[in-house]
């Protein structure tokens, strides 16, 4: 057996069905044993592609998502990748060639220190010598991924160990300590007391949830339990979307720089914040001294660092949020009264449109994309404006089923994640809401649709510009929108037609209706070019560094922009 | 303040690159570092001196401890510990004053190492205070170069 097919054995036996790639000098010998395996290939047509998309399909499944490339570009190309998926905590696998043992440290052709490029943006990584060593490595990296915090490791395989006889392999099993390290952390039962404590007290509690409690399987319902039970008010991070149902009158939204009026309200009016899986980020805090500056806060997290890192927490909790709220829910009083509280959240004004009638309403797209949605779809989405409408407006009812670049903001994310996504679940329903911006950084990928009919929705929010960045230079430089109007856009019917994709331009209320509706009802892929309103912006607003007191409610009113500090 | 942190970790390449990665992409500020392997071959030990209030500490701790080869963090700043430093001196030293440097570092019990025609090279360990303190009384013959290892330290055994 040779190196090459020791490693599909070892995928497989971790079971890996599938992997995205592309091939290269350095991987043809493992390409070339492909065949033999159980394993299933998606070429892709850049490597940042294969690195979403591996990204996407570990997101929505919690397995890990596997990609390949070969040494030099090849590696370098999933570099962005592999950072949005460290960002977010996904558990990607990526496997590169490099050149040949021999060859290493002497500039050879296609050479990259993948090793040292890979360290800052992964978990860990590793250069394999021998291929003995081969399926000691891979189990070992799987656990990496997966245990403890997940997030994606690195496996870089010189040519020559892809081609050498496997004598006697060599498997140690995974490193002792790091079964210690990784594993599930034991409750401290004494911290939890004292949140009990610090929540039976609280007279205005809130609760905030993050990626972790979309992690955690099953955490979603011992949070609502807990949360309904106790009459206490949910808000979530952007990775926290999906584990709390949106329509529940108990549901804020979001957080932070976009956060709804009514969350960020409460943020900051609450004595007990109980933050669960999520890592004070600061777009979710705004000015850090004074976030949620009223509240004791208790922050369950499985990661120890994340403690004090960025906001310092009264009681900190070292474990799996699913661990902690089961605990929470055994010990629950049940039925206190939180009317007077809620009440005064939900009086918050809520935000004034403001319309200027150049285009379709975002806001009132996003709605109907909501409208569209059945119990399991999964919404993927790009960086930018429509992100963050979508992130308001649009709520996938179960978790893991909003899919976004969150922690990295990596434009292009959208469309080789959906294809990661529709690949694990062929039958689930997968809408992408992505811009005109986004979109054209992973175009390429069209062809992986095409070539796997996957039935994606891809509703492409056209504002003709970059245009988040264009809100930022409205609102704080002047309206000096240097390089953010995107002049020549392709024409996305002809464009999508290229690539025999179904395409339709939609400038009007009545036939957008229509459309998405016939296009969610087929099996193939679509696009849909939604021209919006290129001036529309995405309110509420705390501008960089305030606090989330200092929130724009609408701009062109000036009593609003007056009262920012 | 200076905390030391003893790190044990596994021995091989790249580990280095990980700890120093660390530090340098979280701005964390290190005042010596020494790495070398332990009795136990697979094994290095880091001796680590960072400087941080108790937050930054607290971070670097945890940060340590989350990479994948790291064993062991030990914060042993407040342990009762053998700490030492190696330093070696090029001083001045003309005719007259070499042997008062001599028995100036006699009182230090460090050692002349080199002769030179107007120079001597001073050998010294010894704990951080110590090493400045032989510093401090060489400055006033004129020192040409300093050379330093970072600081080792060991927690003592129970009385
Ligand atoms: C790879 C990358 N480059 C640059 C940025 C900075 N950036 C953030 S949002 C944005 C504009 C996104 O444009 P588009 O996809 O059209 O979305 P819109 O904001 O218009 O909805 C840019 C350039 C980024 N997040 N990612
Ligand atoms: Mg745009």
């Amino acid at each position: 057996m040779l190196g090459a097919e020791l490693l599909l054995k070892s995928l497989e036996e971790q079971g890996v069905e599938l992997v995205f790639g592309i091939p290269g000098g350095s991987v043809i010998p493992l390409y070339d044993v492909l065949k033999k395996s159980s394993i299933k290939h998606i070429l892709t047509k850049h490597e940042q592609g294969a690195a979403h998309a591996a990204d996407g399909y570990a997101r929505v499944t919690g397995k890990p998502g596997v990609c390949f490339a070969t040494s030099g570009p090849g590696g370098t190309n999933l570099i962005t990748g592999l950072a949005t998926a460290q960002m977010d905590s996904s558990p990607v696998i990526a496997i590169t060639g490099q050149v040949a043992s021999s060859f290493i440290g002497k500039d050879s052709f296609q050479e990259a220190d993948m090793l040292g490029l890979s360290h800052p943006v992964t978990k860990y990584s590793y250069l394999v010598r021998d291929a003995n060593d081969i399926p000691g490595i891979v189990e070992e990296a799987f656990f990496i991924a997966t245990q403890g915090r997940p997030g994606p490791v690195l496996i870089d395989i010189p040519k020559d160990v892809f081609t050498q006889k496997v004598t006697e392999v060599r498997n140690p099993g995974v490193r002792k300590h790091l079964l210690e390290k990784l594993k599930k952390p034991e409750l401290d039962f004494t911290q939890v007391e004292k949140a009990v404590e610090a929540l039976k007290k609280a007279k205005k509690p809130l609760i905030i949830v993050g990626g972790g409690v979309n992690n955690s399987e099953g955490s979603n319902r011992l949070l609502q339990d807990f949360a309904m039970k106790n009459e206490i008010p949910v808000s979530q991070t952007l990775m926290g979307k999906g584990v709390f149902p949106a329509d529940h009158p108990l549901f804020l939204g979001m957080v932070g720089m976009h956060g709804t009026i009514e969350a960020n309200w409460a943020m900051q009016n609450c004595d007990c914040l109980l933050a669960v899986g999520m890592r004070f980020d600061d777009r979710v805090t705004g000015r850090v001294e004074q976030f949620a500056s009223k509240a004791k806060v208790i922050h369950v997290d499985i990661d120890a660092a994340e403690h004090n890192k960025n906001r310092a927490s009264d009681i900190p909790i070292v474990g799996d949020s699913k661990d902690f709220l089961e605990v929470l829910c055994e010990k629950l009083w049940a039925s206190r009264n939180n009317k007077e509280w809620l009440r005064s959240i939900l009086i918050q004004n809520p935000v004034e449109k403001v319309n200027f009638g150049r285009g379709l309403d975002p806001e009132g797209v996003m709605n109907l994309i909501n409208s569209l949605l059945d119990d399991d779809t999964v919404v993927v989405t790009d960086v930018g404006q429509h992100q963050m409408w979508a992130a308001l407006f649009v709520h996938p009812k179960k978790p893991r089923s909003f899919i976004t670049s969150g922690g990295l903001g990596t434009m292009g994310f959208g469309l080789p994640a959906a294809i990661g996504v529709q690949m694990a679940y062929p039958d689930k329903k997968v809408v992408l809401i992505t811009g005109d911006g986004s979109l054209q950084m992973n175009l390429q990928e069209l062809a992986v649709i095409k070539q796997w009919n996957l039935p994606i929705k891809i509703f492409l929010i056209n504002n003709g510009s970059l245009g988040m960045v264009r809100q930022w230079q409205e609102l704080f430089f002047q309206e000096n929108y240097a390089e953010t109007i995107l002049e020549v856009g392709p024409d996305w019917e002809k464009l999508a037609g290229a690539y025999n994709i179904k395409a339709k331009t939609l400038y009007e209320n009545r036939e957008l209706k229509e459309t998405l509706h016939s296009s969610m009802a087929n099996r193939e892929p679509w696009l849909v070019d939604i021209k919006v309103d290129p001036g529309a912006n995405v309110f509420p607003m705390v501008p960089a560094g305030c606090s989330l007191d200092q929130m724009y409610r609408s701009w062109k009113n000036e009593a609003h922009v007056s009262s920012i500090g | 303040m200076k905390h030391t942190l003893a790190v044990l970790v596994e021995n091989h390449p790249g580990v280095l690159s990980r700890v120093s990665g660390l530090f340098a992409r979280r701005g964390y500020n290190i005042t010596s570092l020494v790495v070398s392997e332990t009795e136990d071959s697979s094994i290095s030990r880091m001796t680590i001196v960072v400087d941080g209030d108790e937050r930054i500490i607290e971070q670097v701790t945890k940060q340590l401890n989350k990479l994948i080869d790291v064993i062991k963090v030990n914060d042993v700043t407040n342990e009762d510990t053998v700490n030492r430093q190696l330093l070696l001196v090029r001083v001045n030293a003309d005719n007259s004053a070499k042997g008062e440097i001599a028995q100036l570092m006699d009182i230090f019990r460090a050692r002349i190492v080199d002769i030179g025609r107007k120079s001597l090279i001073v050998e010294a360990t010894g704990d951080e205070e110590k090493i400045q303190a032989i510093i401090r009384s060489l400055q006033p013959f004129g020192i040409q170069e300093i050379v330093k290892a970072g600081i080792i330290s060991m927690v003592r055994g129970p009385k």
